[in-house]
């Protein structure tokens, strides 16, 4: 009994926390109804949406924070990023470092509101898809999309800090 | 830098569309993608804690029932009249209800139908230990879920909640990672196909033994989805797809996972 004490400390202690933001504790609090903003609407126009959710201004320094967050962007679960603080990247993502040379600002913006839109099957999250649109959601998280949009627009902001 | 880590990524992706499309005719265990230590635990019934469970099942399957009868007295003596060949092909065509019936449902119904005893919850802990022990009676066997005859809408019904029925706030389906990643990195966990040969099967990260349905509830609440309750006709019919999916594979019971 003792050794296989012994033998599940080594185990746990070798394999880290959290695959996707449900295993661990998220720390931000979950918003009253009253809290959750108004939806806005956005248009797929030749694979790309050209301007800001809401007119709003990103800030890159927040976009960084927000994929990092397991709770918020956590792109870090499936992509490779230049966030060399992190000790686990995803391999199942495409690598994002030097992704603002591949596309511009509206096609990212595209891929993080909803890459559905691209591939019907992707695994990746739809960041800023209608909440009516999804089905099943826990109680927790229902009414709302995944990312805010001034958290859209921070994310976008980053993404194009990558050159 | 950059376009060598794209095309490293490029050469990964490659690899495994076409372990997918190796996978597919070559199901493999969870059991595969595990770290040393924990095979070795999986392997020696001293280390593995999921044998505890088995024990207690053993005992309630040994235990007198209201009517005086235990599972013994039709199934033999550590149920050696059982055949592990059944075992292995559930979930079952119920000639009752004509729909499927898993194996903790059906040993639920004889708990009460055959001993006369209070019903047992499902996903209870003396359900699972009930199931495990049954199950590590099959330990080896080859999974070999009928999927012919009436039973073709049920698993076409199961196959469509597995393959395509997204749910949650990040809107995933279970096959958006268990068929298009599995060798592939989530964070720092490899990803396996999502096989069900191991269940019941002890989990280190819950420091208990866990029922398939348990598990798939785990899923859902990393996509942040509402599963669906214990023992309903959703989780009947996503554990029979889940089980013939993986025939072939060496039933594990009880297996050991992170
Ligand atoms: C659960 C996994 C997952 C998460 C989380 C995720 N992605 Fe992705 N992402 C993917 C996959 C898979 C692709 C490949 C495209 C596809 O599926 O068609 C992708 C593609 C992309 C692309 C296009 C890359 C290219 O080279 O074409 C960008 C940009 C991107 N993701 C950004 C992000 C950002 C930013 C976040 C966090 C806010 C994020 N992703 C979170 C899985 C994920
Ligand atoms: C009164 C006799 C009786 C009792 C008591 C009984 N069973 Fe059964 N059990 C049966 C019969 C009959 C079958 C069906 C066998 C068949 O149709 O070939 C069966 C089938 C099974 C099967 C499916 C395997 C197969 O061969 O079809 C399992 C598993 C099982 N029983 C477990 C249990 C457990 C666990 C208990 C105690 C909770 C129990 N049984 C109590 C009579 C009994
Ligand atoms: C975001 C990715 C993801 C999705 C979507 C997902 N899973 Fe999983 N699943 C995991 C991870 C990570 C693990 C643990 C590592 C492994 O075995 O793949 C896991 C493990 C499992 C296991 C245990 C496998 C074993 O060998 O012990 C089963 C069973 C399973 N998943 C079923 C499902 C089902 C059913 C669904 C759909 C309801 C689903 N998963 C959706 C990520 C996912």
């Amino acid at each position: 009994m003792k050794k296989s004490n012994l033998a599940v400390s080594i185990m746990i202690a070798c394999f880290p926390l959290g695959i996707l933001a449900a295993d661990v504790p998220t720390e931000t609090p979950t918003p009253k109804p009253e809290m959750i903003e108004a939806y806005q609407t956005w248009k797929n126009t030749d694979y790309s949406i050209g301007s800001p959710l809401g007119g709003l201004k990103g800030n890159p320094a927040n976009g960084r924070k927000v994929a990092i967050h397991r709770g918020k962007g956590n792109c870090l679960a499936c992509h490779q990023m230049p966030i060399p603080e992190e000790e686990f990247h995803g391999e199942v993502g495409p690598p994002l470092d030097g992704i603002a040379s591949r596309y511009d600002e509206g096609q990212l913006r595209l891929r993080i509101v909803n890459m559905q839109e691209l591939n019907p099957g992707t695994l990746m999250p739809p960041f800023y898809k209608h909440p009516d649109q999804f089905n099943r959601v826990s109680k927790k998280y229902q009414g709302r999309t995944i990312l805010t949009v001034q958290e859209v627009e921070d994310v976008v902001a980053y993404l194009m800090t990558l050159k | 830098m950059k376009l060598k880590a794209t095309i490293i990524w490029g050469v990964c992706m490659l690899t495994a569309q076409l372990s997918a499309s190796v996978f597919s005719a070559d199901v493999f265990s969870g059991y595969t993608l595990l770290k040393q230590e924990t095979k070795e635990m999986q392997d020696d019934d001293f280390l593995n804690q999921g044998m505890a469970t088995v024990e207690k099942g053993g005992k309630l399957f040994a235990s007198i029932g209201k009517n005086g009868k235990s599972c013994e007295t039709c199934h033999g003596q550590g149920g050696k009249k059982l055949d592990p060949k059944v075992i292995a092909t559930y979930p079952v065509l119920n000639s009752k209800t004509q729909r499927p019936i898993t194996l903790q449902q059906h040993i639920i119904n004889e708990w009460t139908e055959n001993l006369g005893n209070a019903p047992l919850k499902y996903e209870s802990s003396d359900a699972l230990a009930l199931e495990a022990f049954v199950r590590n009676l099959a330990r080896g066997q080859v999974v070999n879920v009928q999927t012919g005859g009436k039973m073709v809408p049920f698993f076409e019904q199961g196959k469509k909640l597995y393959e395509e029925a997204r749910a949650g706030q990040l809107d995933m389906a279970c096959a958006s990672c268990h068929n298009l990643y599995p060798g592939l990195k989530l964070r720092a966990q490899v990803l396996s196909q999502g096989q069900s040969n191991g269940f019941p099967l002890y989990r280190l990260a819950d420091g208990k033994v866990v029922g398939v349905q348990t598990r798939i509830n785990q899923c859902f609440d990393q996509f942040r989805a509402e599963g669906y309750p214990f023992g309903s006709e959703e989780n009947t019919l996503l554990e029979l797809y889940m089980n013939a999916r993986g025939n072939g594979l060496k039933i594990e019971t009880p297996a050991v996972r992170f």
